[in-house]
């Protein structure tokens, strides 16, 4: 499947090397708006076509790709999600603009497979709403609470200006994907040197009698799931159990393909789209067709 | 360089910093109760929030009694002269938190982040002035960066449109000159763009002293919590440092006797015990560490039985900041296993 990445900065050249490797996805395209773009010079010399001129570039070559990955912003991909739509391009949205359904892989991707369009909610969103689910599938989870903590050298100005839109995006998504009753998102950046890991703790709220085995085993399976495309992904203890509480505790190395291993919450981002394109590549042919393709406008 | 006798706003921090100490659990009564004897005795601004800010009641730091916002809305009713002010973090609340806080009557909203983050408060900031709130900015943790890079985070935060930018010493660790330094430096940044405030522990004993070096500086606000009720030993007693401004000839507008005698009468009542300068607290000052981890620590250390002081000695050497209470959890847990071993 022929891939486009709209955005030439950390995040999509990370994805560029993930899709380099992918045997589903062939990225032949790569745009940005910043002429000086290392990212771009990258990927011309790995053989990408790229143009300075964004998204209306693009769409305006005679071959158009199956599939975009936007990673700019949110308002960009606000305005560029229709003309990808009308264009027949699926896309997955790397922003937290949530035009399309919210997906985190291990919890609901077969769901929207067929989405024109896809969420990837955001960075927190990914490291921990699939543990929410792995607890509120086994028992009722009337509230959820993530407490994400990155290396304040990889959260870019992009995350730094809009981080009510972290916390916000991810509680949703807690609450629509992760199968909690409330959630709740909170984000701490950290200046340590050497940058440390991201980290994430996740609280849910269970009901004081159960039983904690399947719940940790469940927790377990869901780590295994996770670390099949986040290979940096790991629980750090064993989940602990107060009265009426489960607290979960994980590390999110990265990949180190061009970020550095302690972004893992960029990784993490570039891991799932990555993933999210191979699933829809390999997806039945009459699933990738353009029939719900006005289903956003 | 700065006026001999400055005249000083005063904020009492005991109802939002004193909330780690009580563990959240403030009522309607408590509020009523300390907001009408600080408001007697003249304090300027009572600061009433979650002490971990809006939106701060939360597994991590702890769940409010009554709603933040309920309080706040008792403060406003009883305060006849005070303004109340609330505190956000940003990454813990969000911006909509504020626009409640001010339909309930708050005026004043002062907006924390780490000392090397202050970018991701623009957004809060740029709200706050647009709707008419008076804003505080509070560079947290002012201990682990030197002067000129705290002077710049207070650019970004004065030109996001705070009014008044606080050196918050958070863990206690500051000392004397590394205070005035650190005040001088904001000074000298910000000019007549903003003013300079000073957020004081009691962590190593200096908190009083060290507001007088912020003061002599030319810091403009000063925080303190009455009868030091506040986080890890506490915050600087407000009504010992208005006892050393009648002394140094700072103006405040706080009637000594009286704050002293809510400090007595009053605060004291609604403490669970005193705040001290014990061990944990000399930790946490020694080794620069959040002053809110303080009760955390304790609750971690009889959940696995380790020891506390150890905890806090290694949210140091990890270099947790404000916000990673989750963290000590894992800590405790490190701790409990090298004890197996």
């Amino acid at each position: 499947m022929k891939a486009a990445i709209v955005g030439s900065g950390n995040i999509g050249t990370d994805l560029l090397y993930k899709l380099l490797r992918s045997p589903a996805l062939e990225p032949r395209w790569m745009v940005g708006i910043d002429p000086a773009s290392e990212g771009l010079k990258r990927a011309a010399s790995l053989g990408l076509e790229v143009s300075v001129d964004g998204a209306e570039w693009l769409l305006r070559q005679d071959e158009l790709p199956d599939i975009v990955f936007e990673a700019t912003s949110a308002a960009v991909h606000r305005a560029n999600a229709p003309r990808y739509a009308e264009a027949g391009i699926r896309a997955i949205d790397l922003t937290p603009a949530a035009v399309g359904p919210y997906v985190v892989p291990p919890v609901n991707l077969g769901e929207h497979q067929d989405a024109p369009n896809i969420n990837l909610i955001t960075c927190g969103g990914q490291a921990t709403i699939p543990m929410v689910h792995a607890v509120s599938r086994m028992v009722p989870v009337a509230y959820a609470e993530i407490v994400a903590s990155v290396a304040s050298v990889s959260a870019g100005p992009g995350t730094r200006a809009n981080i009510d839109e972290f916390t916000r995006t991810t509680s949703r998504g807690i609450e629509a994907i992760g199968g909690a009753g409330r959630g709740k998102a909170i984000i701490v950046l950290n200046p340590a040197d050497p940058p440390m890991i991201m980290r994430d703790t996740i609280f849910c709220a269970i009901p004081e009698d159960v039983d904690p085995d399947p719940i940790t085993d469940s927790i377990a399976r869901m780590e295994t799931d996770i670390r099949s495309y986040v290979p940096g992904f790991r629980l750090l203890r064993e989940p602990q159990f107060d009265a009426g509480r489960v607290a979960i505790f994980v590390e999110v190395a990265g990949a180190g393909d061009f970020l550095p291993e302690y972004a893992g919450n960029l990784d993490i981002m570039t891991a799932a789209a990555t993933k999210v394109g191979e699933e829809i590549a390999r997806a039945p042919k009459e699933s990738n067709t353009a029939v719900d393709r006005h289903v956003i406008a | 360089m700065h006026q001999k006798n400055p005249t000083l706003r005063l904020t009492d921090t005991s109802l939002r910093d004193g909330s780690h100490h009580k563990r959240h659990q403030f009522t309607v009564d408590d509020v009523r109760s300390i907001v009408a004897a600080l408001d007697g005795a003249g304090v300027p601004v009572i600061e009433v929030t979650h002490g971990d800010g809006l939106g701060g009641s939360s597994f991590n730091y702890g769940f409010s009694h009554t709603p933040e916002q309920e309080l706040i809305k008792v403060a406003v009713e009883t305060a006849r002269q005070a303004k109340i002010a609330v505190l956000m973090l940003p990454g813990v609340g969000v911006k909509d938190d504020i626009l409640v806080s001010q339909d309930n009557g708050a005026s004043i909203v002062r907006i924390a982040t780490h000392c090397t983050e202050a970018d991701v408060s623009v957004q809060h900031f740029q709200l706050a002035r647009e709707r008419g709130l008076e804003t505080v900015g509070f560079l947290m943790m002012a201990h682990s960066q030197p002067p000129e890079a705290l002077a710049r985070q207070a650019r970004i935060m004065a030109d996001a449109g705070c009014q008044c930018v606080y050196v918050v010493d958070s863990a206690g660790a500051l000392v004397l000159e590394q205070v005035s330094d650190r005040v001088s430096a904001l000074v000298a940044e910000l000019g007549s763009d903003a003013q300079v405030g000073f957020h004081g522990h009691e962590n190593l004993g200096l908190s009083v002293a060290n507001s007088v070096a912020a003061a002599r500086a030319g810091a403009k606000q000063i925080d303190g919590s009455v009868r030091g009720f506040g986080a890890g030993a506490g915050n600087t007693p407000l009504e010992a440092f208005v006892g050393v401004c009648d002394k140094l000839g700072f103006s405040t507008g706080v009637d000594f006797f009286k704050i002293v005698d809510a400090a007595e009468d009053v605060v004291r009542p609604v403490m669970p015990d005193e705040c001290l300068l014990d061990r944990m607290a000399l930790m946490m000052g020694y080794a620069g560490v959040y002053s809110s981890f303080l009760k955390h620590a304790y609750t971690q250390a009889q959940r696995y039985g380790v020891s506390g002081a150890q905890i806090l000695v290694r949210a140091g050497e990890r270099k947790l900041v404000g916000g990673q209470e989750d963290q000590l959890i894992d800590i405790a847990l490190e701790l409990s296993r090298e004890k197996v071993r």
